[in-house]
């Protein structure tokens, strides 16, 4: 039992980085319905960007105190704003010229933007995986026959902080009402007043700056990155998002965590389950689309022809 | 010129083809050259499923392990069962265009976006499956040491000569039975599907077995390919088949024109030219001037990411489109008619 | 029995009435029509006998055989054919293409015949074809037949797709607001092509807003406001209705 929930400990905190990763899928997908394929090269990026920050300010190892709350404020919200910076550059450059065009279009261009993206990251960094600095320390507690790490309650805790704020934001802001609105109906948006250009953008800002802090946990959570990073958390993330309803805020931690969880018991409890996950996360991902596309949280969208 | 004297003119390169090798007589151009016909074979596979049904297919590589692995499994010392090669080729394509149908049916009524991702996350359990079930097929080293196919009594050796002919005839095929289908009451039935889903259905044509055929059939030329390719390189292994080779055969289509067959070949071959000789090439000649630390090859994959953008952006139609194709493409970006979220709706209810 | 029959049908969505205990029948060889304000729930009602939605309750029959449950492509092979309001042509392939695209459950080729261009497919192709080109003179689109589908004139689109629905060779046509944005010698041609669709023992069932033709044309006609059917009778006792007049606040709008 206890093992049971080590295991619970663990998919939370591996659901929490999912989370956030999730965040940026379903709400780009919510207003301009495309699957933004790079957006986990961009969490990658954002893990590099942090490693590159950490070793410019001269971390190499664990930092207290106060120093410590610096160094993690400094390195996260930098690392989030260049991640940022590069998913609005990205929509700039790429899709932006292709929102009228057919579907397949924005989508090839995604997957040839995730291509340049990993491609630079391997060049930068080389091949193979890296370290990343311990820079947090991390003291385990005991809770019954069950140890849990700081880090993983930073994960968990960071994730739920970020998904609440950006919940408030999209709620009582006038940015957040005029995503909103976007991803609701475009044109009539448009015909409100909503600069589309800017209110697309700022959603990439946003969902790419939240993959730049998943970037940057991951990193302390991992101790170790790699540039194809990437594309297998991407799509995990991505079926996250799906399974608790492309579109949905609340929706993309829901799944974040519940894909964390499948992936922490399958681990577990299916022999040799750690060669297995990829196969299992991806089942989950046919299963949603295929019987319930709306995901656990979106609604059946009204259909009218 | 006259059109009759230009269709035929086609047929040009088929004829001075299969002189190649005879004049040629460097193996390793030959061998490039076989190379390049397996992933001809490839696109013009995954040319039926996304350029004539417009189903955006990226696990494509899938099919390409099952034919592999089929003949590694089946004609080696594996599990001593050694089917010999010509039947082999019937049986895989066979094999994959089952799969083809398997992997296809849960993604019927899927749109585009969702359908693209599903096929992605096939084409990442198939080879992963194959790594995993390292008792069956040795896990990441692979099955070697497959069969040499064999005509007359001739085994193949080590020359590519032979699978250079094998791939020369697979390729002849496929675009015969490709052209074919696109000049056909199915190739319609897919480019209605392509345009218009609910519409289509509203014809009689049943959509769930057309787009179930594209699979089946574009499966069936990656099998092909993978019996051909597996004999002749003597080796599979999972890292074969992973999403770059899926990514690689669409930007092959992206470049050449997707939904046009010549357009497809040229792409294929494009690109499977820049591969082998002009990365290769352009390192050797900037490391004899002294620039030893850049090597195009690792540029690679930059390479298909950056073609697939910019093709998107700046001629979505391919090099060599179809009229038809490029007038889709081209207008839509200009006139966008009627827009992507009202295209949304009329799919949201097509069942 | 009669040729087709919609029995209290009725169809919600979450909480939205859509179509409300509809019932009503078309004799074979007619001409009906089925008019009502924006809104009323006139293309849902064409929504569900081609089967792209399922009535919550209610049957539809054709010809005594229920058409519920099944797919579109079922229902149009069993012989209903529509337009649609909002003109849905492939865009992009030749007007004769997209009237070969409606002789496709009519055709036999099989997957090999397709693959190998057997004598019988080449044949058939060349049937098909002839007839395509029969059907799109008789729409009187002869010359268009080479132009992709939107570079058509409006009033040469609509037609079209009543050729292309034709094509499916069907028992009953659904026309969609076949009139929609036509000038007047437009409609007069319209008028004139339906009555041609009629005399070749096709049932013209119709949506419409243009009075005058609703009037010239149909033999019967429905009203529906807010998914009911208010009335029902021949288009002069229809125009006379009070209720009628009500929905419409006042004007039947003739000129549009």
């Amino acid at each position: 039992m206890d093992v049971f929930y080590q295991q619970l400990i663990n998919g939370l905190s591996l659901g929490g980085i999912y989370a956030l990763i999730a965040l940026g899928y379903t709400m780009v997908y919510g207003i301009i319905e495309l699957i933004n394929f790079a957006h986990g090269d961009v969490y990658t990026l954002g893990t590099f960007f942090s490693l590159a920050i950490l070793t410019g300010l001269g971390v190499s190892g664990e930092v207290h105190g106060l120093a410590l709350v610096g160094v993690v404020l400094v390195t996260m919200l930098a690392a989030m704003l260049l991640c940022g910076i590069t998913g609005v550059l990205i929509e700039r450059l790429a899709y932006r010229r292709l929102r009228n065009a057919p579907r397949l279009a924005p989508l090839i261009t995604a997957i040839g933007m995730s291509f340049i993206l990993e491609n630079v990251m391997q060049l930068w960094k080389g091949p193979s995986p890296i370290s990343f600095p311990a820079v947090i320390p991390n003291p385990s507690f005991q809770a019954g026959g069950v140890e849990i790490a700081a880090k993983q309650i930073l994960v968990i805790v960071l994730a739920i902080v970020m998904m609440v704020a950006l919940q408030l934001f999209i709620r009582n802001t006038k940015m957040g009402k005029a995503m909103r609105a976007t991803a609701q109906d475009r044109d009539a948006a448009q015909l409100m007043g909503i600069n589309i250009n800017t209110t697309i953008a700022m959603t990439f800002l946003i969902g790419s700056a939240l993959a730049g802090a998943a970037g940057f946990v991951s990193g302390v959570y991992y101790g170790t990155t790699w540039f194809f990073n990437g594309f297998e958390a991407g799509l995990k993330a991505f079926t996250a998002a799906v399974l608790g309803g492309i579109g949905n805020v609340a929706g993309a931690m829901l799944g974040g965590f519940l894909i964390g969880l499948v992936e922490a018991f399958a681990t577990q409890y299916i022999p040799q389950g750690a060669q297995w996950t990829n196969v299992v996360v991806f089942s989950v991902l046919v299963l949603v689309l295929v019987f319930r596309p709306s995901g656990l949280l979106g609604e059946a969208v009204p259909e009218k022809v | 010129m006259n059109p009759a004297v230009r269709r035929s003119l086609r047929f040009v390169p088929l004829l001075l083809l299969p002189l190649v090798p005879l004049v040629d007589h460097n193996n390793s151009h030959i061998d490039f050259l076989a190379n390049a016909g397996a992933f001809i074979l490839l696109a013009l596979g995954l040319n039926i499923v996304v350029g004539f049904a417009g189903l955006l297919d990226l696990g494509y590589a899938a099919f390409f392990a099952i034919g592999s692995y089929s003949y590694a499994m089946l004609a080696s010392q594996q599990f001593g069962i050694h089917v010999p090669f010509w039947v082999m080729l019937f049986a895989a394509s066979g094999i994959a265009a089952i799969f083809g149908i398997l992997l296809g049916a849960p993604t019927l009524r899927l749109r585009g976006d969702y359908l693209a991702i599903v096929t992605l996350g096939f084409g990442e359990i198939v080879p992963q499956t194959f790594l995993n079930l390292s008792q069956y097929t040795n896990g990441p080293n692979g099955i070697s040491s497959l069969d040499s196919p064999s005509l007359f009594g001739h085994r193949f050796g080590f020359s590519a000569t032979p699978y250079f002919y094998v791939m020369l005839g697979l390729i002849v095929i496929g675009v015969l039975l490709a052209s074919n289908l696109q000049n056909s009451r199915l190739g319609r039935a897919w480019m209605a599907i392509r345009e218009d889903e609910l519409a289509a259905r509203h014809m009689g044509i049943n959509t769930t077995a057309a787009k179930l055929s594209a699979f089946a059939l574009g499966a069936s030329f990656s099998g092909l390919a993978g019996v051909a390719y597996a004999a002749k390189l003597d080796l599979v292994s999972p890292d074969q088949f992973q999403f770059n080779v899926s990514v690689l055969v669409l930007s092959m289509l992206v470049l050449g024109g997707m939904g046009n067959i010549p357009g497809v070949i040229v792409g294929s071959f494009a690109l499977s030219f820049i591969n082998s000789f002009l990365l290769p090439q352009s390192t050797n000649l900037v490391h004899s001037i002294g620039l030893t630390w850049i090597d195009f090859t690792d540029y690679r994959f930059m390479l298909y990411g950056v073609i697939l953008v910019a093709m998107m952006l700046f001629r979505p139609e391919g090099l060599i489109p179809s009229r038809q194709r490029r007038a889709e493409l081209r207008e839509a970006l200009t006139d966008p008619g009627i827009s992507a979220q009202e295209q949304t709706e009329y799919e949201g209810a097509a069942r | 029995m009669s040729f087709f029959k919609l029995t209290n049908v009725r169809k919600t969505f979450g909480g939205l009435v859509a179509v409300n205990d509809l019932s009503f029948a078309i004799e074979a060889g007619s001409i009906v029509a089925m008019i009502g304000p924006n809104g009323a729930g006139k293309s849902t009602v064409f929504n569900l006998i081609t089967g792209i939605y399922s009535p919550s309750s209610g049957a539809i029959d054709l010809e005594g055989r229920t058409l519920r449950g099944l797919s579109t492509d079922r229902v149009t092979a069993r012989g209903i054919a529509r337009t649609f309001q909002n003109i849905r042509l492939f865009a992009f392939m030749s007007a004769l293409d997209n009237v070969m695209t409606g002789c496709h459950a009519q055709m036999r080729a099989s997957l090999l015949d397709s693959l190998l261009h057997t004598p019988r497919q080449r044949a058939e192709e060349r049937t098909v074809r002839e007839r395509a080109r029969e059907l799109l003179k008789f729409v009187g689109l002869e010359g268009d037949a080479d132009n992709y589908a939107r570079n058509l004139s409006y009033g040469h689109q609509r037609r079209l797709e009543i050729a292309r629905a034709l094509a499916t060779d069907p028992k009953l046509l659904l026309l969609d607001e076949p009139a929609a944005g036509m000038n007047p010698r437009e409609k007069e041609g319209l008028i004139a092509l339906i009555r041609r669709i009629r005399d070749k023992g096709v049932t013209v069932f119709l949506i419409e807003h243009d009075m005058h033709l609703v009037m010239n044309l149909s033999e019967r006609v429905t009203v529906l406001d807010h998914g009911e059917k208010i009335a029902e009778g021949t288009p002069e006792a229809v125009r006379n209705d009070e209720r009628v007049i009500e929905a419409y606040l006042g004007r039947a709008d003739g000129a549009a």
